[in-house]
């Protein structure tokens, strides 16, 4: 496996999908009866998957860690999803949609994979309101839309503040019909915990029951990764708690590429972190944005004067007031993209401008909205987002501005697909936020819940059949072949060997130190000096991980403990490998930013050297993983400074 | 901030459960609730005990998976809130704090403060959809839905499942949960061709389970982080009573 094929089909970037499809191959349905596919994770992705498919006729099981699969991370989702529908006949097109989330990439996604994606965004928002999903609608009845970071013309789609939620409802009671007709077997509470292959190809998966702790095996003809992002790496981040990397990292160690590890997207309008009890993060929604003002004082005084509490915003005169975003920005003002709007507020921190006790926080302000609109419009407006910010905060923001911060919130990278979405293992496919695609070094707002509904509606059930036509001829393989013995084995192994350790730590104390080495040397500016360090730390953190933690309870029960162990060790992993692949890109691009590569403060792309993904093959965990790159071929943009001045 | 919490500890399904004492002390009021059982299940794990079992996931609110019964309220004393955004400013110091999982016949307990909601889902596939495959849906805006239509449906499709209003109810009826289902889906016009199927299979399914009766008391209302409205039950029983009627 030494040259990666994206398998991108020929002809024009405009029919390249229609193409695509006209030509694979088909099961026929009494075929599909005969073949059994694995889905792991009920999100956008792989609820929309699962349910499609069984539409279909194939026979689906699906996983996910939580108790219902309604529950997956997708839900909290809040904002809204893009379409190219061009309802509001703003000049809106696929090809606008596809050309602002590659430049939105900074240039370092696949240009016909984003392609397909602006494609079909439209035929997702078709489905949704057919299942009855409850999206916003003008007085005439008709959709409504509003705007997101990145884009001059408005396509979002939303339902108030829960956007997330109401698709994934809606594509959870798809799957839920498929349940009721037998034609998906849902196992909630189980956790993939290895993958097993046979002769190359993804053969099934080892599954802990999170119930009982018993191990199980499924087959599959194929299996499919929906497990979404890593951000928990940093242990504080906008992701639910269980959120992890463990299902893509069984499958990198059997040999599926990561890709581009280092993306990771630092969401600039999140409630700053104040304790160090703190648990999570909590994002207040980018379309904020669109009504709320950025600014921090123009002096260092003045905002020293704040966080000492001598002062309050309100005490601020306008022209003290140093509103960053429009300032350095006036085309996309409070809306430019996401890295650029979260380096801002760390340049201005940084000079001492921040606003709360920690020094790492800025206003973002409604009062222009409201006194332009009207406090119950601009209530309406964003439904849940205020009443949740002042129960956290304390304060109201009606009253007085908002807090915020930048906080991990999506990653880029995750496990490498070709065009058909299969990773570099025969029959394993990779869906949703785990897989790299689409979104090249920085994410656009409300495009996350577009590509994972995307790749499980609209994709996936065209192109595996292409791989499943032959597989036909496959009789379901029985869970005693050696290489499901095997690889239970190993889990066993794996797990017996971490509870016996009995140390001094706990998990959290070692996924918080984590945390730490991440943001501070793998955050939102890096250097080659700081990565280096932090490879070395890491290093030190595993080893220490692996003779001193202390994980309570038995093995086989329901323990939280045990399980969040095994996630966390691979994070530890996994942090290496992010560490490793910023430290070989010498370049800034989208959130990406070293150092080291700037011009005056804006990311240094450096296109000569750097127009790949970065696809890495692990070799062992003492052992440096190998590079492999895919090529960017950018045959219809233009590849240019991402300027948004 | 210092407490003492009694914690209902349960092994599993089986075994007997009962309430436990635990004193904490340190608690920084902007804690979230379940960040301040973090701590005490902290402090259990250095101890060599074993942890208070408990779900939860977003931890804001949305995913509907925490569900703690406190002082005898579902998701505690704050109210249209979830347990996770119980903030621990709410008590206050020295309080004693009761903790329990929710409790219904339908949601059987799993270990500690954890329970299986399961049949849940087992209503929602028993109807709660439309039947739509991937592909067969028409231009979205082929079809205006009136705005206050698409709010109220909003207002009910805004149920996270979390169970509350099971918990709170001393019938433990389920029926705030799945009229939020039934309204949502009834109000808007891609629901209506199955309208009467889904009301009949989702209560069928919901009396299956085992869920009780509802004799208008409106404590799931009370206690819905959401805010359900009963208004919903209303509905319910206005689709279930049409279609059953026609149906004879
Ligand atoms: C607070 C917040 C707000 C957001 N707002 C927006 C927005 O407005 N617009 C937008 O476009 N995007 C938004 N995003 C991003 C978007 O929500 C996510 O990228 C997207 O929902 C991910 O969907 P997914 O299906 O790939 O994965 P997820 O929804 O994360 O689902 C992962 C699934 O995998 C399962 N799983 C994981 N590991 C295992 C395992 N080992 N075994 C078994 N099951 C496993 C889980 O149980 C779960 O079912 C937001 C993200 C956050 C955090
Ligand atoms: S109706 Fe309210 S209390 Fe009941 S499940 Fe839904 S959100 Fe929870
Ligand atoms: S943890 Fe998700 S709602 Fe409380």
């Amino acid at each position: 496996m030494s040259e990666l094929n994206s398998k991108i089909p020929d002809g024009p970037l405009t029919e390249k999908w229609a193409n695509y499809k006209e030509h694979a191959k088909l099961v026929n349905p009494a075929n599909k009866r005969k073949i059994e596919i694995i889905v792991v994770g009920t999100g956008l992705a792989g609820a929309s998957a699962a349910a499609t498919l069984a539409e279909l006729g194939y026979k689906v099981k699906a996983y996910c860690f939580q108790d219902s699969p309604r529950r997956a991370h997708s839900i909290a989702a809040q904002g809204g999803i893009n379409a190219a529908k061009n309802y509001k006949n703003d000049g809106d097109s696929v090809f606008r949609l596809f050309y602002d989330t590659i430049k939105g990439g900074d240039f370092r996604a696949r240009e016909a994979n984003v392609y397909r994606l602006a494609d079909v965004s439209r035929n997702i928002i078709d489905q949704c309101v057919a299942q009855g999903v409850p999206f916003a609608r003008e007085y005439g009845g008709l959709l409504d839309n509003r705007s997101f970071g990145g884009a001059q013309v408005s396509r979002t789609f939303y339902a108030r503040g829960q956007t997330g939620q109401q698709l994934l409802l809606g594509a959870y009671q798809a799957l839920e019909r498929q349940i009721g007709l037998g034609n998906v077997t849902m196992y909630s509470r189980h956790e993939m915990v290895e993958l097993v292959t046979i002769d190359g190809k993804a053969r099934g998966i080892i599954a802990r029951d999170l119930i009982t702790g018993k191990l199980e095996r499924h087959f599959g003809h194929a299996v499919l990764l929906c497990t979404g992002g890593y951000g928990n790496v940093f242990y504080l981040s906008t992701n639910a708690m269980g959120s992890n990397v463990t299902a893509s990292w069984k499958a990198y160690k059997k040999g599926a590429y990561f890709a581009n590890p280092c993306y990771t997207q630092i969401h600039p309008t999140c409630i700053p972190v104040t304790g160090d009890y703190q648990s999570k993060l909590t994002l207040m929604s980018e379309s904020l944005r669109n009504d709320g003002r950025v600014w921090v004082p123009k002096t260092k005084e003045d905002s020293e004067a704040i966080r000492k509490g001598t002062k309050k915003a309100e005490d601020i005169k306008e022209d003290d007031r140093d509103y960053y975003l429009e300032r350095k920005y006036p085309s996309f003002g409070n809306l430019c993209p996401r890295d650029i709007a979260s380096r801002a507020a760390k340049e201005v921190c940084d000079e001492g401008r921040g606003i709360v006790p920690s020094g790492f926080g800025v206003f973002l302000d409604f009062a222009a909205a409201i006194k332009r609109l009207g406090v119950d419009t601009v209530k309406a407006r964003y439904g849940e987002l205020f009443p949740m910010y002042q129960n956290i905060t304390n304060e109201d923001p009606l009253k007085t501005p908002m807090k915020i911060y930048p906080a991990v919130h999506y990653t880029m990278g995750g496990t490498w697909v070709d065009y058909e979405l299969m990773t570099t293992v025969q029959g394993l496919y990779c869906l949703g936020e785990a897989n790299f695609s689409d979104h090249g070094a920085n994410r656009l707002g409300a495009s996350a819940l577009m590509q994972g509904l995307a790749d499980g509606y609209f994709v996936i059930p065209s192109t595996i059949s292409n791989y499943l036509s032959p597989e036909i001829f496959t009789k379901p393989i029985p869970t005693d072949h050696p290489a499901f013995v095997e690889a239970e084995n190993a889990v066993k192994e794996r797990s017996e060997k971490l509870m016996s350790i009995q140390g001094k730590r706990t998990v959290d104390d070692f996924h918080k130190q984590l945390g730490k080495i991440m943001w501070e040397y793998c955050g939102m500016a890096r250097t080659a000096e700081g990565l280096t360090k932090a490879r070395d730390l890491i290093r030190e953190l595993r080893k220490e991980f692996w003779s001193d933690v202390k994980i309570p309870g038995l093995l086989n029960d329901f323990n939280s403990e045990f399980d969040k162990a095994g996630r966390v060790a691979d994070f530890i992993e996994l942090g290496e490998l992010m560490v490793v692949d910023a430290l070989h890109r010498n370049e800034s691009c989208g959130g990406h930013f070293r150092v080291e590569y700037q011009d005056q403060g804006e990311a240094k792309r450096d296109d000569a050297n750097f127009a790949y993904a970065a696809a890495w093959e692990f070799k062992g965990v003492d052992t440096d993983p190998v590079l492999h790159k895919e090529e960017l071929k950018f045959e219809n943009v233009e590849l240019q400074v991402r300027s948004y001045k | 901030m210092k407490f003492n919490l009694k914690v209902w500890r349960q092994k599993n399904a089986k075994a007997d459960g009962r309430l436990v004492d635990y004193t904490i002390d340190n608690i920084n009021v902007d804690m979230s609730f379940l960040e301040m059982v973090d701590v005490l299940n902290d402090e259990l794990i250095r101890k060599g005990e074993d942890p208070i079992a408990f779900d939860h996931d977003c931890r804001e609110g949305i995913c509907g998976m925490c569900s703690m019964y406190i002082d005898g309220r579902a998701h505690g004393p704050h109210h249209a809130a979830t347990t996770c955004q119980l903030y621990m400013r709410t008590f206050k110091d020295g309080d004693t704090i009761y903790v329990e999982p929710f409790k219904a016949k339908a949601f059987p307990i799993i270990k500690d403060l954890a329970v299986d909601r399961s049949a849940f889902d087992r209503i929602i596939a028993a109807g709660g959809f439309v039947s739509v495959n991937t592909g067969q849906a028409q231009d979205a805006n082929s079809l205006p839905v009136e705005k206050e239509a698409a709010e109220k449906a909003m207002d009910a499709a805004a149920c996270i499942g979390c169970g509350a209003c099971v918990a709170a109810c001393p019938n433990s009826a389920a029926m705030l949960f799945v009229s939020a289902k039934i309204s949502q889906l009834a109000m808007l016009p891609q629901g209506g061709p199955e309208r009467k199927n889904r009301a009949i299979k989702m209560v069928e399914q919901m009396d299956a389970e085992g869920f009780g009766n509802c004799t208008n008391i409106g404590a799931c209302e009370a206690e819905c982080p959401k805010e359900i409205k009963l208004t919903n039950i209303a509905r319910m029983n206005r689709e279930y009573l049409a279609a059953t009627i026609i149906d004879e």
